[in-house]
């Protein structure tokens, strides 16, 4: 018993604990209402692994969850909670989507321009958000919520625009093909493979980044000087100035740096799969909120948002074809996500459990 | 050692076999302790021997991997402070854990409100039953007043209040005179002697031998995490306790070369600073340091000692006046430029400010010099360079345990933390040394090796500045001394010139010609 609560004291172990519990607690609620449990299981997991189209699909899907995931993690760890993710990732769709469709260059120049103005435009959002903090104090939260908004409505402006707007339509002229980071082009020689369906994908070069800058943020955080003051401002900004460091600079930095990862997702998400356009918004898809959740679960390890990410993606494609195959509501889905999202979050309460139950043993015994 | 007496309700607490380890080290193994019904009792014990987590355990805040706890020779689970104070017991812990915006009141009433019939908070029955307390024990306190705006031996105070509205029999108490100046010590020991008068049982963890003797009816003494034995304080004198404690004989006091003054390296003039309240803590505040002098300055705690540091650090807004270092003036720029100057600075707060309690032990031995081209290249941390930079540090101030570089901060004890803090500012090898309160929370045998090597670094040139309540301190270290008060130089004195009584008169607020006609 005091192995088990050893391991359980891990902070790994009790992770997949409560993803454990999240599927548990969903399972019941999908029996009440009606569901067998098995199949739903079943049917989650075929909707994710029978074939590679589907892993294929979880990772394309991941990708920008991942890239937010590591967006809010990094601000993090510099003591700023990144709310504004989600406007940053808007405002990064549209300035990739302008650069796009205004500019004409060979394939390779047209992406690397496209990417470095989606990544621009999460920048400066997320600048200006450190900054406003820095400057006056006001809240990152509290501008970030608001930002997002501001996001959304200049989005839903820009696809009125008449040089933007595709007639009969609610969005936007796809941009540019020159600007596409689809791979399916480079990926022909899996045609009479085993692998060939994933060629029935928007494969596309998002991951890859995404898991270079993963690795990237990590080393800078953990091994570089600048890491070791964005973490000191972020765990006692009092004793970081008084060793000399810059608060003030450091939360401009890690909002800028913050906000460009949730750019440079957008710019990556868009680029990678169709429709290439942007759509009227009647709300918010998420990107950046989910990404809240990737870092919780991955506990504001970058790299460990590529795990967590991925798991996020595949609970929201497998539940689609929960979806088609036994019809339950989409909200099952999320009831599931959010009670296993709320288990992590409460996760530190199973050691404690158990030692409870141990010393209730021991009591019994002696 | 075992203990052979029996499980009795004259005992408050009695602790049987009590071990804890703390990621397979262990730092208790089966201590006995008993201590009396209507005692005073003090722990002593080198930095690090396990007292506060021994005193933990009883209050609930740690549990025991094996042991037992009888309270008035009943067992007790003690299984959170929860739980203690319902079985009577209540701690104060060195840092206080008040809320500073909320009243003294408020704070003393927060979760435990009474509220009338009609469940509305009873204020009124509250701050009777407050008022009560406080005249019993004489411990006066506005009760309007913000924990902020007061200074440490209040909030202290407001804190024994909040353990005494909880009815406590049993009051622990972890250092408590560390933040105390010697008369405020003088009245704590004299509340706590009341609570034994009247039959509670006061438990003190300190360092300071004097005011065992002063205080204590018993002393236990505890080695790394073995009770080695519990004298009757009238039967030993305080050099038995420091051997006791150490396991060999100790000096207790450091030795002084001679004063052989440089330069004036630091100067202050006209120094005004405001404090929040927008109140001038320091008026037209002057002083001045040379190389190899120890400038003493003797004061009581809120005096302006914080304004000075904070605006020496440029954590503070200075309103006007100069601060110099070897030439250059500092003032209203940023701590980055203070350090780059050569100031270092061994701040009081060392949770909140010296130290960064959840990084490692190297890495807080670096934070002040993680910019010089040995602790980096190319922008990249070099590992091996700062663990052998930490690894010197922690052999050099012998800070426990031995192999601690990759342990989080947070995890050592209050004295060996003090002494990580010592030992990265000394060794920046400044121009100037500002030491507040350096010792506060280290055992004798700790005292006096950081004592050594502030009157090394002074034979080595440095200009070095000692804020201290310590009168014994300020007396032992200090060429020069100057007296605060009211945010003002009171008194510029050579050590050789003065005496404890002179000092302590005019830091009460006396005239300094006053005391020249008192004594002729
Ligand atoms: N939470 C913890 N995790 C790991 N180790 C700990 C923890 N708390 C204390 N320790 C270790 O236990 C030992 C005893 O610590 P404790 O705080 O009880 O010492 P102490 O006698 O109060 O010393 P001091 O006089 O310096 O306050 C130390 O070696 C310390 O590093
Ligand atoms: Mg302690």
């Amino acid at each position: 018993m005091t192995t088990i609560s050893k391991f359980l004291k891990k902070p790994v172990s009790s992770l997949f604990l409560s993803v454990f519990c999240g599927f548990v607690t969903s399972f019941i609620i999908l029996a009440i209402t009606g569901y067998s449990p098995f199949e739903v299981a079943s049917s989650l997991f075929n909707g994710i692994f029978s074939r590679p189209k589907h892993i294929m699909n979880v990772v394309i899907k991941g990708m920008p969850i991942i890239f937010t995931g590591i967006s809010v993690a990094f601000a993090f760890k510099g003591g700023l909670f990144n709310m504004g993710a989600e406007g940053q990732f808007i405002v990064g769709t549209i300035a990739s989507l302008i650069a796009g469709s205004i500019f004409d260059l060979p394939p390779f120049f047209q992406v690397l321009v496209v990417v470095v103005f989606g990544t621009l435009a999460g920048t400066l959002l997320g600048g200006l958000t450190g900054f406003l903090k820095a400057k006056f104090g006001t809240h990152e939260v509290i501008t970030g919520i608001m930002f997002n908004w501001i996001a959304l409505y200049i989005s839903n402006f820009v696809v009125s625009l008449k040089n933007f707007h595709r007639p009969n339509s609610n969005s936007t002229f796809p941009m540019k093909d020159s600007g596409f980071t689809g791979l399916r082009g480079n990926l022909g020689f899996l045609k009479d493979s085993f692998f060939s369906d994933i060629l029935k994908t928007e494969v596309n070069v998002g991951i890859i980044v995404a898991i270079v800058v993963a690795i990237f943020v990590s080393f800078i955080l953990n091994k570089t000087q600048k890491g070791y003051e964005i973490c000191a401002a972020g765990l006692n900004a009092e004793a970081a100035k008084f060793a000399g460091m810059n608060v003030y600079k450091n939360t401009i930095y890690v909002m800028m740096i913050s906000g460009g990862i949730s750019g440079l997702a957008a710019a990556l998400s868009i680029t990678g799969t169709s429709p290439h356009s942007i759509s009227i918004l009647a709300g918010f898809e998420n990107n950046g909120f989910n990404g809240l959740s990737v870092a919780l679960i991955a506990n504001n390890s970058p790299i460990g948002c590529i795990f967590s990410g991925l798991f996020f993606s595949g609970l929201i494609y497998g539940g689609k074809s929960m979806q088609s195959d036994l019809k339950t509501p989409s909200e099952i889905i999320n009831i599931m996500m959010g009670v296993i999202v709320f288990f992590v979050a409460v996760a530190r309460i199973f050691p404690i459990i158990v030692d409870r139950l141990l010393k209730r043993r021991q009591k019994s015994n002696g | 050692m075992p203990s052979k007496i029996k499980i009795s309700s004259q005992y408050a607490v009695q602790m049987r076999g009590v071990t804890k380890k703390f990621n397979n080290k262990k730092v208790l193994s089966s201590v006995d302790i008993d201590i009396k019904k209507g005692t005073v009792h003090a722990i002593l014990g080198e930095n690090g021997a396990g007292k506060s987590t021994l005193m933990n355990i009883l209050y609930g805040f740690y549990r025991a991997d094996e042991g037992t706890i009888f309270l008035n020779g009943k067992i007790a689970e003690i299984k959170s402070p929860h739980v203690a104070i319902r079985n009577k017991i209540g701690m104060v812990y060195q840092h206080f854990m008040l809320i500073d915006k909320f009243t003294v009141m408020e704070n003393i009433i927060l979760g435990n409100e009474m509220v009338n019939k009609f469940g509305v908070l009873d204020l009124k029955k509250s701050r009777n039953r407050i008022l009560e307390i406080s005249n019993k024990y004489s411990l006066l306190v506005d009760l309007d007043a913000k924990i902020e705006d007061m200074s440490v031996a209040m909030q202290q105070r407001v804190e024994i209040l909040k353990i005494l509205y909880r009815e406590v029999d049993i009051l622990i108490f972890d250092e408590p005179t560390a933040v105390l100046s010697p008369t405020e010590i003088e009245d704590f020991i004299s509340t706590i002697r009341g609570f034994a008068l009247e039959g509670k049982t006061v438990i003190v963890i300190t360092h300071k031998l004097k005011e065992i003797m002063n205080s204590s009816d018993k002393c236990t003494i505890i080695r790394s995490g073995v009770n080695v034995g519990t004298v009757n304080i009238s039967d030993v004198d305080q050099k038995e306790l420091a051997e006791k404690m150490v396991g060999h004989t100790v000096e207790l006091s450091a030795k002084k070369t001679k004063f052989t003054p440089g330069n004036v390296v630091f100067k202050i003039t006209d120094l005004c600073v405001e404090n929040e309240k927008k109140v001038l803590a320091l008026d037209n505040f002057s002083l001045k340091v040379r190389a190899g002098e120890i400038l003493g300055i003797a004061g009581v705690d809120g005096n302006g000692q914080r304004e000075l540091i904070d605006s020496i650090a440029c954590l503070a807004k200075v309103k006007s006046g100069v601060i110099e270092i070897c030439g250059k003036q500092i003032q209203n720029t940023n701590p980055c430029n203070v350090l780059n100057n050569g100031i270092a600075i061994i701040h009081e707060d060392r949770e909140k400010i010296g130290l960064i309690l959840d990084y490692t032990v190297a890495e807080n031995s670096m934070m002040k010099n993680y910019k010089l081209k040995d602790f980096s290249k190319n922008g990249i941390l070099k590992k091996k360079f700062i663990d052998k930079f930490a690894k010197n540090l922690i052999n050099k101030y012998d800070i426990k345990p031995e192999n601690c570089i990759n342990i989080p901060a947070r995890n050592l004890s209050g004295g060996n933390q003090q002494k990580l803090v010592i030992a990265r500012e000394i060794s920046s090898k400044p121009n100037l040394l500002i030491a507040v309160q350096p010792t506060r929370g280290l055992d004798v045998g700790a005292i006096e090796y950081v004592h050594r090597m502030l009157i090394k670094e002074r034979d080595e040139g440095r200009a070095i500045i000692l804020i201290s309540l310590e009168m014994d301190e300020i007396m032992q270290l200090s060429d020069t001394i100057s007296v605060i008060y009211n945010g003002c130089i009171v008194g510029n004195f050579d050590r050789k010139m003065t005496n404890e009584r002179e000092i302590g008169f005019l830091m009460a607020g006396g005239e300094k010609n006053d005391y020249n006609l008192k004594i002729s």
